[in-house]
């Protein structure tokens, strides 16, 4: 694969030295085209959704509208405009008001660190694909999530509804509990590219390492996905988590709780803001994802056999087009995954994704230590022994606890079905004996329930 | 310092724009609401008490929770970035060793607790 790549025309990668230094029209016009291209990416992504999951489910999906239904989005848009607005009595207005525009502000936000392609000339100026890079790129993504919280406690809690509260807080719980896990499954990506920056992160992932093993030179390939496949996984799970989408939809549980926490936004403009907000969100974390796993705006492998295919605004349509396969992931496991429940969804957060990250990181820092420093090989090797130890006795500690469990439910379900069997009328309701003679036999007259 | 300078101009473009958007619907959309209306919705019967219903402690729990793990990641994040530099090794890996144990105390101690179980 990196003999592949290599092939390829040397793209122009920006470094962190060349952000903040656009003339502010261009820096205006980056940020007014992230605008577009999100509310229309909104506009599209729901009928894309729309479309392609009910061709899953065997139905048409929207076909009114427009071509292929191609409006149906913009329709409903302009009914959620114009619609009258409620304000329930009871709410706390000012709080009622603005939680819409505090969830969707920091989605929007969170778009201008992500690297769209490489250095670029735009009306006669030098300038990179992206609005602008930080240092610490990453952690304002991870930032940005968590004031979105603040919008859906408050709009949950304005809203004075019990269902509203309730959906307002799993919401926050759920979120807070997965933006953790997330946040570790970058360390490992951080530790390869060795910086937070997303353009840079891009760049480290333009040329694979090599791994000598029993004196063999084995390319590594070059993006993170593979070599990273475990925070990936973890990644893809929080990701859902994170974004309240099938099958962690919680908060917005029909049977349940209504709508969550905005059951009380009757279908107005600002149920419309919640809306926009949640789609960019999953273009946010869809692009994170491609950005720290899948090569960022890099070309896959057939097509960057190509020379000029990392040149220009090329790189753009690669990214859109990584962008649709990582959003047709979503539907997909949104027609295929049936709802989970808040506890079980709590317990595999808190107890299975975040230490099974812990353990990865500490693992994988110690093959990279091993892989740099050369001297300490023993002491390193005493260390990765110690943690693989650690977690196969964790391992341990688990499995028994879960079959004692398990024997324990067994033996529990045995000694009721005997205790059922010998007196029917212990478990306390009103249950006819099993041997009760009922059934009187063919000879008797038939009465057809037709008559009563 | 520049670099925050475009994130603050897409700041105040998103601001106005949503402002934008609530002020034409507010000229445009009709208002006529009359008394039942204007109850709380909840699940479409009369809503019955105060509004806000108690709920259980352990949401707030595990916001504490995540302030610990939160400041545990921002602890990692520049950990990581330094790691593969030349001088730092191991000695920061058997650091980090040592600050994971201690935060998998936290956990540990958590779930001893049985805050991490619903009931």
């Amino acid at each position: 694969m990196r003999t592949f790549i290599a092939l390829a025309a040397n793209p122009d990668y920006p470094t962190l030295e060349d952000f903040g230094k656009d003339p502010i029209w261009i820096s205006i016009i980056k940020a007014v085209g992230i605008f577009v291209l999100l509310m229309l990416g909104v506009l599209f992504g729901v009928w894309f959704e729309r479309k392609l999951i009910s061709r899953m489910q065997h139905r048409y999906g929207p076909n009114r509208a427009g071509k292929f239904g191609l409006l149906q989005s913009v329709a409903d848009g302009l009914k959620m405009a114009l619609k009258e607005d409620i304000f329930p009595r009871t709410v706390d207005k000012v709080l009622y008001f603005l939680s819409p525009v505090i969830i969707a502000v920091p989605a929007f936000l969170a778009f201008s660190i992500v690297p769209f392609g490489p250095m670029v000339t735009m009306f006669g100026e030098r300038t990179p694909l992206q609005l602008t890079d930080l240092p610490v790129a990453v952690l304002l993504v991870l930032a940005l999530a968590s004031i979105g919280v603040y919008g859906i406690v408050l709009a949950g809690w304005a809203s004075r509804s019990p269902y509203a509260v309730l959906g307002g807080l799993r919401s926050a719980a759920q979120v807070v509990s997965y933006e953790i896990a997330m946040a570790l499954s970058f360390v490992a990506v951080f530790l390869v590219a060795g910086t937070l920056s997303t353009s840079e992160i891009v760049r480290a992932q333009s040329v694979g390492g090599t791994v000598s093993l029993f004196g063999m030179e084995f390319s590594t390939p070059s993006w993170f996905v593979i070599q990273l496949i475990p925070s990936f996984l973890i990644y893809v799970i929080c990701m859902l988590g994170e974004t309240n989408r099938v099958p962690f939809d919680l908060p917005e549980g029909e049977g349940e709780l209504v709508g969550g926490f905005h059951t009380e936004y009757s279908s107005s403009l600002k149920f419309a803001m919640f809306m926009l907000a949640e789609y960019v969100n999953i273009f946010t974390v869809s692009a994170l994802a491609i950005t720290l796993f899948f090569g960022g705006w890099q070309a896959p492998w057939p097509i960057s056999l190509w020379d000029g295919a990392n040149t220009g605004y090329w790189p753009f349509l690669w990214f859109l087009l990584k962008m649709v396969i990582v959003f047709s992931f979503f539907v997909w496991v949104r027609a295929s995954l049936p709802r989970i429940r808040y506890d079980q969804l709590m317990a595999f957060g808190w107890k299975v994704l975040i230490p099974l990250n812990l353990g990865w990181i500490l693992l994988f820092a110690t093959f990279r230590a091993l892989r740099i420093d050369e001297g300490n090989r023993t002491l390193i090797m005493t260390m990765l022994a110690f943690v693989v130890l650690a977690c196969f006795l964790i391992y341990m500690r688990f499995d028994i606890v879960a079959q004692r469990r398990k024997r324990e439910q067994e033996a529990e379900v045995a000694a009721e079905f005997e205790e059922l069997g010998n007196a029917p009328e212990a478990g306390g309701f009103p249950v006819p004996p099993l041997d009760l003679p009922h059934y009187h036999g063919v000879q008797r007259k038939e009465v057809s329930s037709g008559t009563h | 310092m520049s670099s925050y300078a475009p994130v603050i101009a897409l700041f105040a473009i998103g601001v106005a724009v949503f402002a934008g958007a609530l002020l034409v619907n507010r000229l445009l959309r009709p208002t006529h609401s009359t008394p039942d209306k204007l109850t709380t919705y909840e699940c479409g019967v009369d809503p019955v008490g105060e509004g806000w219903a108690q709920s259980q402690v352990r949401y707030y729990v595990f916001t504490y929770l995540y302030v610990v793990f939160a400041v545990d990641a921002v602890f990692l994040f520049p950990w990581a970035t330094v790691f593969a530099r030349p001088g730092y090794g191991m000695t920061t890996l058997v650091e980090m060793f040592v600050f994971l144990g201690v935060i998998a105390l936290g956990i540990v101690y958590a779930w001893r607790k049985r805050v991490l179980t619903w009931t």
